[in-house]
């Protein structure tokens, strides 16, 4: 069932899902990064990254502290150069565009309001040098300040705003140009969490509302989750994974993405039986023979790792009736969190593993405690194999 | 920012700004932006500087400028002469009053830098550890002498220390003296005015080093078991020596060469390197051998103390 | 704690004591009556009289002015692209000659300062014919390349205080450089800029030594006249010109504490 860019929005039948345009074969990307390297001196910070973004996606590039991911949006802005590599907006080539020329607007971590200006002022700043007329000006700084429900606060300065407000203000600024892109900094960065939790949804009604197309950078993985259409996991300056969010927490590519997204217990080990479809690992670490239902392509005998998350894992005082994916620990620790319940188990290889368990009895009684010996177990089709 | 984003911290230079494209190209705008005031100082300071060392080279001479010329033009047998007369600087080494000048501006330089630092530490410390309302009140009284004359400043200390001046009236009127004491025209009243018009040169950077002084700090030094004094000099005083050197060298470079204090307060005999200069300027009307002070006093003493001033920022920046 | 708190509160009073006594004597003794200026007899604005029909000193005053106000607007033009470039350029071999000059004013002992530029002056006048002679011309001159060095310190300092993703901000929003710096960077650094200015006016009007060399004759500034005046001893005119000038400064100073204080409190009862 695939469908070329074209026919794509033609096509409403009800009973034909549309698939997203990343996953279509053949469809024209909006934002096409070719080869992108930066270097700064010794040190290179962008490592020859490719990558398609589609129109009206909200993509997120999710890293830790010098992943590369600012320098990359940076980039797309025009505030740095690359190094070597080309990056096209819409058809058109922007190496050598300057910033201030770019179909591309920017919504800066700090928000970068100007203090000496007032709402109003702010938010017409890039109109009116776009030469726009001063009624006009007037008419979509109001709409666009309605949108974001400050319509009442246009003659206020910034410092006379709420951290919220400022938010908002840096956003409204950044869309009223109507720029092709927009490149949001840690949008939500300096909320406090409520706020943030409020803010996440209102960010994701505006674009779909306005259908522009969002680079979003952000190093918490919550917001990544709930905002994106698609996330980029950078470290080191590459791109270890794209994926949709729920694919980048259930089937990572890599160790550094099931460590980095979530959290994970790894088994190493090595494959003593590959199937096309299922494949069986033998690990020193968890004691026993790992079953993952899915094939991998690998070399014999090499060393893999078992990736079962924490929330997969079932825990129990009685040896459970599976054979297989079953490991057998002591309770070293445990803490209660209300809705569930955090447990380290040693194993008898010396590892250590995390185990979560919703909270479904309220009686103190059934708990597992300190020193208990315990079965975990999980599903055969809830661990992946990570090669790399 | 929470985020590294490589730049930050490879680029020395600090400014993002700088590294984007547009600038590296030549740009009319950039150009005379830097080229302006760098050839206004080039001209109007850098160069004077070689015009001075040329003129120490020359002699005096009864003549308008009165210096003879360095290079002889002799049309007839095309010969250039070049004259090079060290004589001043012969001069300055061979007469004992030069060298005596120049020690007695460090003596009285180096003394009253260190009592205008003693002064000023206290000052800037209560500033700094004060409530941000009083903060301003006592920063705008340090400031505001700042911003009134010097010339007078001094003036006003001749009034306060001649004879029958203020200082005199009262320790008379008291009765701790039964004599006016001789205070005016002499070096005491030359510590007096260099400690009185550098005092808020010494107190602000005190006072910007404490201020960025994490008070904590001291807290955590005493919960470490060290009394007050104690986490004064090993942690006070170690964090403010920025401060201190800065404040210093603001203090004792012009104070070396200092011509009012010293021509109004002090005596005749006060030996200090700029008065010598202007009397060797505007009375002997000697314009090499001014010159040939000035270089020597930029050599010795004005050099050196930039050149350690130059390293402390480059360490500070690093 | 409480001990030591005294003992400090003491020497900096102390200290704030020698900062002022001389001064508020000189204001006191300026409304002395007695031509004998030691000795007090009566309150009277005598002197101010006197100083006010005193043409010589008039006449310094108004030179002075217009050399501080002329060498003040043109050291803040300087000293504010000076002071740009070193917060704003990339690391350079230019900017780092511009850095080491820059701040070799503020510390130069005037003399040598002074004695420097005279004999340029005379040198060039040799050369070039120009500038012919010394006055008014040759002090702007002087008193702009030591105050330009004070305004570029202080707008550098402004300038990396300033957060810089707000000239991003403004680029990315479609200005270019130069309306850039008009719009958003001149706004945000102008306090740095008028206390550079008046900071400039103030050591222009205050200075001496400099404007002893380069000046001409018949090109007396209010330090010269003054100096010549005290040199003497004390004068009651010069007490009643001090005590109108430490007045304006504390004006000054008092208003711009006043306009401080009151923009604070504004944003304080905002948050």
């Amino acid at each position: 069932m695939i469908e070329t860019a074209g026919d794509a929005g033609l096509i409403a039948s009800p009973d034909i899902t549309e698939l997203p345009l990343w996953k279509q074969e053949g469809a024209t990307p909006f934002l096409r990064i070719e080869n992108i390297t930066k270097k700064f001196g010794d040190f290179t910070a962008v490592d020859n990254i490719s990558l398609d973004i589609y129109k009206n996606e909200l993509f997120c590039l999710l890293g830790g502290s010098g992943s590369g991911k600012s320098t990359l949006l940076r980039m797309l802005a025009g505030f740095e150069s690359p190094t070597s590599g080309r990056i096209i907006i819409d058809g058109v080539d922007m190496s050598g565009v300057q910033p201030w020329k770019r179909p591309v607007n920017m919504m800066f971590q700090s928000y970068a309001l100007f203090p000496h200006l007032s709402v109003e002022d702010n938010v017409g700043f890039g109109l009116k040098r776009e030469g726009l007329g001063r009624a006009e000006v007037k008419q979509r700084v109001a709409e666009m300040l309605d949108m974001v429900q400050l319509g009442h606060l246009g003659k206020r300065k910034p410092s006379q705003l709420s951290g919220g407000q400022r938010q908002r203000v840096a956003l409204a600024r950044s869309l009223v140009k109507r720029p092709k892109l927009l490149l949001l900094d840690e949008p939500l960065g300096a909320l406090d969490k409520k706020l943030r939790e409020e803010t996440q949804f209102e960010l994701i009604n505006i674009q779909e509302e306005l259908g522009v197309t969002f680079v979003v950078v952000t190093h918490d993985q919550e917001e990544a989750m709930t905002l994106a259409t698609r996330i980029g996991v950078m470290n080191n300056g590459i791109i270890v994974q794209t994926a949709e969010p729920h694919d980048v927490y259930e089937y990572p590519n890599s160790r550094f993405v099931a460590e980095f997204v979530g959290s994970v217990n790894l088994f190493e080990g090595r494959i003593i039986e590959d199937q096309p479809d299922s494949v069986r690992i033998n690990s020193q670490e968890a004691g026993a023979v790992l079953y993952v239902s899915h094939g991998i392509s690998c070399a014999p005998n090499q060393k893999v790792h078992v990736a079962v998350r924490p929330e997969k894992m079932r825990i129990s005082r009685e040896q459970p009736d599976q054979q297989e994916n079953c490991v057998c620990g002591v309770v070293e620790e445990y803490a209660y969190m209300g809705g569930l319940t955090v447990y380290r188990v040693r194993l008898a290889s010396g590892k250590e593993v995390r185990v979560t368990q919703p909270n479904t009895s309220r009686e103190a009684s059934e708990r597992l405690t300190w020193k208990e010996q315990v079965y975990l177990y999980w599903d055969l089709d809830s661990s992946v194999v990570l090669t790399a | 920012m929470s985020i590294q984003t490589g730049s930050a911290w490879v680029d020395g230079s600090g400014s993002r700004l700088a590294k984007y494209n547009f600038f590296k190209r030549i740009n009319w705008g950039r150009a005379s932006v830097f080229s302006v005031p760098t050839l206004w100082l080039a001209i109007f300071f850098f160069i004077p500087f070689l015009v001075v060392f040329k003129i120490s080279l020359s002699e005096s001479a009864i003549a308008v400028p009165p210096y003879t010329a360095l290079l002889d033009w002799n049309a007839e047998d095309a010969y250039i002469n070049l004259k090079l007369n060290l004589g001043n600087y012969l001069f300055l080494f061979e007469d004992s009053f030069y060298i005596d000048a120049y020690l007695s501006s460090i003596k009285i330089a180096a003394v009253s830098t260190f009592f205008t630092l003693l002064i000023a530490f206290p000052i800037a410390y209560l500033m700094a550890r004060s409530k941000p309302s009083m903060r301003a009140l006592l920063l705008a009284l340090v400031i505001l002498p700042f911003w009134t004359s010097f010339l007078l400043r001094v003036y006003a200390w001749m009034g306060f220390l001649k004879k029958n001046g203020l200082v005199n009236e009262f320790l008379m009127g008291t009765g701790i003296i039964d004599q006016p004491l001789i205070m005016l025209q002499t070096d005491f009243a030359v510590y007096i005015g260099i400690v009185y018009t550098y005092l808020p040169f010494m107190v602000l950077p005190l006072y910007s080093a404490l201020e960025k002084m994490d008070m904590t700090l001291l807290e955590a030094a005493e919960d470490l078991g060290a009394r007050p004094t104690t986490s004064f000099f090993l942690i006070t005083v170690p964090l403010a020596v920025p401060g201190i050197i800065a404040g210093c060298v603001l203090v004792f470079i012009p104070a070396v060469g200092e011509f009012v204090i010293p021509s109004l307060l002090g005596g005749s005999d006060t030996l200090m390197i700029g008065r010598v200069l202007w009397d060797e300027f505007f009375l002997n009307r000697d314009w090499p051998m001014a010159s040939a002070v000035a270089i020597v006093m930029l050599i010795v003493l004005v050099l050196p103390i930039m050149l350690i001033r130059n390293s402390q920022g480059k360490e500070e920046t690093a | 704690m409480k001990r030591r708190s005294l003992f400090l509160n003491t020497t900096a009073t102390m200290g704030f004591i020698f900062l002022y006594a001389p001064m508020i004597a000189l204001v006191v003794y300026s409304f002395n009556k007695s031509k004998l200026v030691t000795v007090w007899g009566g309150w009277s604005l005598k002197w101010y009289g006197e100083l006010f029909r005193n043409d010589q000193i008039i006449d310094a005053a108004l030179l002075s002015f217009k050399i501080a106000f002329i060498s003040a607007s043109v050291a803040v033009v300087l000293g504010t692209m000076a002071g740009f470039v070193l917060s704003r350029f990339g690391r350079s071999r230019g900017k780092m000659i511009l850095s080491g000059w820059i701040s070799a004013p503020l510390v130069m002992p005037e003399v040598i300062t002074g004695l420097s530029l005279l004999l340029l002056f005379v040198a060039m006048e040799s050369a070039f014919g120009w500038p012919a002679g010394r006055g008014t011309s040759t002090i702007i001159i002087a008193h702009v390349t030591f105050c330009m060095a004070y305004v570029a310190v202080i707008v550098q300092s402004r300038l990396s205080q300033m957060d810089e993703t707000l000239e991003e901000a403004a680029m990315d929003l479609g200005a270019k450089p130069s309306s850039l710096f008009f719009l958003v960077t001149l706004p945000l650094i102008m306090p740095a800029v008028i206390s550079g200015w008046l900071l400039s006016f103030t050591l222009s009007l205050d200075d001496l030594v400099i404007a002893s060399f380069v000046s001409g004759p018949g090109n007396s500034t209010l330090p010269m006249v003054i100096f010549s005046k005290v040199r003497l001893g004390v004068s009651p005119e010069v007490n009643a010109l001090a005590t109108l000038m430490i007045a304006v400064v504390a004006i000054g100073v008092v208003a711009a504490m006043w306009q401080m204080r009151r923009q604070t409190k504004l944003l304080a009862d905002q948050e």
